[in-house]
């Protein structure tokens, strides 16, 4: 007989619940919290939005233009929008189509991001967790460096490197992600020496596996909250270090354009050409935008106590 | 102190000559020598110059000239304008440079300070709000474009100040400049500010101080600034190479004839000596500074000086 409060008949259902072993209640995972309150973020969950709909746009739109970055219009220099002559954002003053190289502009600064940062994680990820994991004297003489590195102007040895050996994408890459990898570097350090004293990677030593192994088997990939966290950060600065190299000139060349390329070039004849600098100075705001609170929201979501 | 000073000092010798060191070998390995020219000149001739900048030597002969130059203060000679030294360069850009560089971190240093203590005086009300905002603007517009856009409102369009040149340092024409320069600058201090007197006033001396009946002013002056101004001041060692990042973009922009400005035309006309030679001093005059910081830390969180 059923009880006044219908107690007896929730825990009847809740035992037979059991017995399907459907739907059983489930304690929830980190990752799973960590996620519900990024999903809460309004913030980052539109900024997502935007920077997926903008890397789908860059990589997507340029089979569907009616024009190509290096195609000249003979009928239209300088011409300002104009959606008659398929010129949507305008043509510069050699021709071309602004939005064909926009996109093209906007694909090279992204591809820069991601291999830079990539060179950056790695390099950052392997010395902290070196350091971390080394301590001692190996860890005060490492950190001792990124220290010193930290104070250097490490721009001006990119631009160096840059002038030397020419002006090479490839060498943009790498030389932009090998100066970011300093907070990394910090921050998985910080990360190993605490990790280092858990039971596990004192189970892997006992069992004799090689310092080597344990750092890239055991530590590393229990590093992958704070890593991506920091790598969603280090995006945006990447992407400025590229935009700035290309607006002095000394990154991303004609005709191969990126954002900094095309900011430069029509910040010089603003009061004439307004549409030319508009177009990707705004793409590149809004991207910066989205990173940071992306970077933001994800500290939030897998770091609470850092609010 | 003393002892510390003396310490910092000769941790940061090796810095310095480690950045000779290098950019010497990065130069001498660059392909292509500065007499290399169209038309060869007469074996003679080239015999006397290579004697007279000693390229006759060996390679660690020339290592041991250009150390002793540098100790000296002589950058050697300059590739791209035959009538002047590197060092001659240097010492004619380097006042206008200082004077920006100067102002910006004076001014950017006290207004994010102050910025910070008020926004965490009044956390989550509108100067906290405002405060966010101008912060975000900072972080997220590259110089580049914040240049290019003040330069465009306040001197083409407003005609309110001039858009560029030095003007014998009219104070009208460093406004523009020292605010790109100082934006990005006070944003980052005045976030570490807030954040670090957040926690200070919610410590238990605060609250002792509070309950003695001590006035918000008196707290906030006696009590809380020193503290909380220790992120601040470990920032501001990084903070100066952003700082000098900028002014290379600044001075370009704004056409001031700052050494940032030989280093960019150094770099684009491939003038090995210009560089090098504006980069070793880009970095003493970091390492200088940063001593300076250090000193300013050390007297602010005694802990420092006994690690």
């Amino acid at each position: 007989m059923a009880g006044i409060t219908g107690k007896d008949a929730i825990l009847t259902e809740y035992a037979e619940q059991l017995a399907r072993g459907a739907d059983a209640p489930k304690g929830r995972s980190l990752s799973r919290d960590a996620l519900r309150r990024l999903l809460r973020n309004r913030a980052a969950m539109v900024s997502i939005f935007v920077l997926v709909a903008i890397v789908v746009i860059a990589f997507v739109a340029p089979a569907f233009m009616p024009w190509q970055p290096r195609q000249v219009d003979w009928s239209a220099f300088r011409s300002p929008p104009n959606a008659d002559t398929l010129h949507y954002l305008g043509t510069d003053q050699n021709g071309r189509d602004l939005l064909a190289r926009l996109l093209q502009g906007t694909q090279m600064s992204i591809i820069v991001a991601i291999v830079a940062t990539f060179v950056s994680v790695t390099i950052g990820i392997l010395y902290g967790a070196i350091a971390g994991y080394m301590g001692g004297r190996v860890d005060a003489i490492m950190m001792r460096f990124v220290d010193m590195m930290y104070a250097l102007p490490y721009i001006l040895f990119v631009i160096i490197l840059v002038v030397i050996f020419g002006r090479k994408p490839i060498l943009l890459f790498i030389g932009i992600g090998a100066i970011e990898w300093l907070t990394m570097a910090r921050i998985v350090r910080g990360q190993t020496l605490s990790l280092k004293e858990k039971e596990f990677v004192e189970a892997a030593r006992a069992s004799g596996v090689r310092p080597l192994s344990i750092i890239l088997r055991h530590i590393v990939p229990n590093l992958t909250g704070p890593v991506v966290i920091y790598a969603t950060l280090t995006i945006p600065e990447i992407i400025i270090t590229e935009s700035f190299l290309s607006y002095l000139g000394l990154g991303v060349q004609e005709p191969q354009t990126s954002l900094g390329t095309l900011i430069s070039d029509g910040a010089g004849v603003f009061e004439v050409m307004p549409w030319l600098l508009v177009p990707p100075a705004v793409v590149l705001v809004l991207m910066l935008l989205a990173l940071t609170y992306i970077g933001d929201g994800l500290r939030d979501a897998l770091d609470p106590k850092d609010r | 102190m003393l002892q510390y000073a003396i310490r910092r000092i000769l941790g940061a010798l090796p810095i310095a000559f480690i950045t000779i060191t290098v950019c010497f070998i990065i130069m001498r390995a660059a392909p292509g020598g500065p007499f290399d020219g169209e038309r060869p000149l007469p074996p003679v001739v080239l015999a006397n110059v290579r004697a007279y900048y000693h390229l006759d030597k060996s390679l660690i002969e020339q290592y041991f000239i250009y150390v002793g130059g540098v100790l000296r203060g002589d950058f050697g000679p300059s590739m791209s304008s035959y009538d002047h030294s590197v060092s001659e360069l240097l010492a004619i850009g380097l006042p206008y440079t200082l004077t920006l560089g100067f102002s910006a971190f004076v001014i950017a240093t006290f207004i994010g300070i102050v910025a910070g203590m008020v926004a965490a005086v009044n956390q989550n009300r509108w100067p906290d709000y405002l405060l966010v905002l101008v912060v975000m603007i900072g972080v997220i517009i590259p110089n580049f474009l914040m240049a290019s856009i003040l330069q465009l409102v306040f001197g083409v369009y407003l005609q309110w100040l001039p858009a560029g040149g030095w003007r014998a340092g009219e104070i009208t024409s460093l406004v523009l400049p020292v605010t790109v320069l100082a934006w990005p600058h006070a944003a980052r201090i005045s976030r570490l500010m807030r954040g670090s007197m957040i926690e200070v006033l919610g410590t238990n001396y605060i609250r002792t101080a509070r309950s003695k009946g001590i006035g918000q002013r008196l707290i906030l002056a006696r009590h809380a600034i020193k503290p909380a101004l220790i992120p601040v001041v470990s920032y501001l060692g990084p903070g100066l190479s952003y700082l000098l990042t900028g002014s290379l973009v600044v001075e370009q922009v704004f056409g001031l004839p700052g050494i940032g400005r030989y280093f960019i035309n150094a770099a684009l006309n491939r003038d090995y000596g210009l560089v090098l030679g504006t980069t070793i001093l880009y970095v003493i005059l970091i390492l200088i500074l940063n001593l300076i910081v250090d000193m300013i830390y050390a007297w602010l969180d005694p802990k420092v000086r006994y690690r």
